[in-house]
């Protein structure tokens, strides 16, 4: 039987976490995601899991690398200038294929910004935050209940393709309580390991059928090489042009191959809409709001809501925007994602974007009117 | 029955390592070590006591002592 | 065919190494290596954790878990893989701007909380990946490509910067003597916490050619001249310590070690509690 209990966003990504086999955290108290990392530490010796606080956002990051090495589900939490420090580390994850979970709790920036209002500004850093090409996944929940689901998603979109996954939610999410059920059944992907020894020395060779490598953690016997040069399969860095293509393009592919698994999507009332409003994270629950006030006006508007933030659902919004005459993106920035839905959407319909920097609420009644005017 | 082990040790040398550097000729105390074309040669076999210090100073693993064990059986105390 | 040592420790097929004619960080590899051998550590359960530099390239070339991370990274990776895995042996090899400038927050944080690793530092005084800028080991007065008037920063002591932070056992040594290096890091890797040995290096390249030093051979001969014994430089007025290198077991004490202090916390609330009431 499913428990029904009152959570706060922050909250309910730990206990999912914890709940798909998460048992290592390393963070630095930045606000709005501290509650994560003092949630963190009451929970994890409980179930013999390790929190450590460390000295700063890079060493936490790199901390998390480090376990999720030693072959434990591994995550940090962070917020805006935190997101920052974490980025260098976060690409390493990425080019040495270490699976582990990044929350970010979105505040107000540039820089210090307004640490406690809310904001979406890190849509963009999420996906190209690193520097160099390299595969990411980003997914954003918009509710109490949902955090504590999509984060185990997290988990296991990370250790099937063995790339951190960047959980962006935003202040609005952390800091809500509601009342959320905890499921009862849940669905845990675990990284596939070879056992141990059986690598021939050969970590980053991807077996047949497989979508990323299989080396065993360390310590069990496989005694391989990791490292954040570009590398061959052996793990051993090399300059060769040849290999350098080879890795990286497998890297992208690895997300690009998999994109029907790895996208998630919401829609609402499009059956028979005429606008859509495009929105993830808190901004949603305007959002909702605005349509049932505007549904009940009689005007035909739905929702798209991408879950996976990036990649990007492009397949999804295109379909839909053959059937809308209007496109409304709604997010918390100066217009980020709209640029996404642009390139997107082309020609099918209109678009238009409502966003908002001054760290306060998209309101129901500002999507409301951009849903009234033309 | 008592079992002769006798230990050959003798100076190897890697070419393919060897980067010239001179430091196992410099600090050999027996002066057994030259260069020639900047690699490592064994010159005076005779004098070498195989005190290590070539090996533990060698930045390349270009010279070593290697052993050999070998046993001679049926060799006993009266003999 | 190697040494055995060599053949049993390294990974060959990627030998000779990246490292100039003369450079220390093969010798100081080598005792790090004859260290674990002595200690007849396990190869499957030992970790090398290394950074970026000349001398975080170590890690490639060691047949264990190994894992080169990134720049002054190294503590931070090998404090995650220690509190995962504390059966592992974890050594970190870092060179002195790795550890003591981009890292250094890592290193007296490390020292700190006294995490049980052992930390090899390789000294060579000077950034020789990036060609001889001057590091935070660079003495003041010498040259580097980015001190071409002199340096004018002060040097830090590196051993001294750890058990100022709290470290339970620092030591140093010199690859004029590398006997002493692999006895000082078997003795780190047996300490329980945190323990860093200053291994004084030579870069006959950047450091030495800039700095008029001599051949390689002058370099190691200059810190033959220069080294005491700790137990001798402890009898010695500071005056006839300037200038020289005190080697030798610097200091050691007991702390808690972390991981195992960790383990009573989980002891203490695992199980028994059902965190809704906690």
């Amino acid at each position: 039987m499913s428990r029904l209990v009152l959570m706060q966003g922050n909250e309910a990504c730990v206990e999912g976490a914890i709940a798909c086999g998460m048992r290592f955290f390393a963070g630095y108290p930045i606000t709005p995601s501290t509650e994560i990392a003092e949630y963190c530490a009451l929970r994890l010796p409980m179930v013999k899991g390790h929190f450590i606080q460390m000295e700063d956002e890079i060493a936490s990051m790199a901390a998390v690398i480090g376990a999720s090495v030693a072959g434990v589900k591994s995550m940090t939490a962070t917020s805006g200038p935190g997101f920052s420090l974490k980025q260098e580390n976060i690409g390493y994850a990425s080019a040495a294929e270490i699976p582990c979970v990044i929350v970010n709790a979105q505040r107000s920036g540039p820089s210090t910004g307004l640490p406690t209002s809310p904001s979406q500004g890190d849509v963009m850093q999420s996906r190209w935050g690193t520097h160099g090409d390299h595969p990411i996944i980003v997914l954003s929940p918009s509710s109490v209940s949902e955090t504590y689901t999509l984060i185990i998603r997290a988990f296991n979109l990370s250790e099937k393709y063995r790339t951190p996954v960047i959980f962006l939610m935003d202040e609005m999410v952390g800091h809500l309580r509601e009342g959320i059920e905890i499921p009862e059944h849940i669905e845990i992907v675990n990284r596939k390991v070879i056992k141990g020894g059986q690598s021939q020395h050969m970590p980053y060779r991807i077996p047949d059928g497989e979508c990323a490598p299989v080396f065993a953690p360390f310590g069990e016997g496989d005694r391989y090489n990791i490292t954040g040069l570009i590398h061959d399969e052996s793990g051993f860095p090399t300059n060769s042009h040849i290999e350098a293509n080879r890795m990286i393009t497998r890297l992208m592919r690895k997300i690009e191959d998999n994109v029907d698994d790895i996208v998630a999507t919401e829609e609402r009332y499009t059956e028979d809409a005429d606008i859509a409003v495009l929105c993830y994270g808190g901004t949603t629950r305007s959002v909702l709001e605005a349509i049932d006030e505007a549904r009940s006006k009689g005007i035909r508007v739905g929702m798209f809501r991408p879950i996976t933030l990036w990649p990007f659902p492009e397949k999804e919004l295109f379909k839909l925007s053959g059937k809308i005459k209007k496109l409304i993106v709604a997010e918390h920035n100066y217009g980020q994602i709209v640029l996404e839905a642009e390139r997107v959407v082309k020609n099918n319909c209109s678009l238009k974007f409502t966003g908002k920097v001054d760290g306060t609420l998209i309101s129901p009644a500002e999507i409301l009117r951009a849903i009234e005017e033309d | 029955m008592v079992k002769l082990v006798i230990v050959m040790k003798t100076l190897k040398t890697i070419d393919k390592w060897c980067k010239g550097c001179g430091i196992c000729v410099e600090f050999c105390p027996k002066n057994v070590l030259g260069l020639i074309d900047d690699k490592v040669t064994v010159q005076n076999k005779e004098e070498c006591i195989f005190c290590g210090q070539c090996e533990l100073r060698c930045p390349d693993y270009a010279i070593f002592a290697e052993e050999n064990n070998y046993e001679q059986a049926g060799f006993n105390a009266r003999q | 065919m190697a040494s055995q040592l060599v053949e049993k420790y390294m990974r060959t097929e990627h030998l000779p190494h990246i490292w100039c004619p003369g450079c220390g960080n093969g010798v100081i590899m080598h005792a790090v290596v004859r260290a674990i051998d002595k200690l007849e550590l396990d190869k499957n359960k030992v970790c090398i954790v290394s950074g970026i530099g000349c001398s975080s390239r170590a890690a490639g070339y060691l047949d264990f878990n190994t894992i080169h991370t990134t720049h002054g990274r190294a503590l931070a990776f090998a404090t995650g893989i220690k509190l995962a895995k504390p059966e592992l042996e974890v050594v970190v090899i870092a060179g002195d701007g790795d550890i003591a400038a981009i890292g250094g927050n890592h290193l007296i944080h490390a020292a700190r909380r006294n995490v049980g690793m052992t930390v090899v530092v390789i000294n060579n005084n000077i950034y020789g990946m990036t060609g001889g800028q001057y590091s935070p080991a660079t003495p003041a007065g010498e040259f580097g490509t980015t001190a071409p008037y002199g340096n004018i920063d002060r040097p830090f002591d590196i051993a001294a910067l750890a058990a100022g932070a709290g470290a339970s056992f620092t030591a140093r040594g010199t690859v004029y003597n590398p006997a002493q290096i692999t006895s000082c890091i078997q003795k780190g890797i047996l300490h329980k916490g945190f323990s860093l040995i200053e291994c004084i290096s030579v870069c006959p390249v950047y450091y030495g050619r800039k700095n008029k030093k001599g051949s390689v051979i002058d370099m190691i001969k200059w810190q033959r001249d220069n080294s005491i014994p700790v137990e001798k430089a402890g009898k010695l007025p500071p005056e006839e310590l300037k200038g020289k290198i005190v080697t030798g077991v610097l200091s050691q004490a007991t702390y808690p070690e972390y991981t195992e202090e960790y383990a009573k916390i989980i002891e203490k609330v695992s199980g028994g509690i059902n965190y809704e009431q906690a």
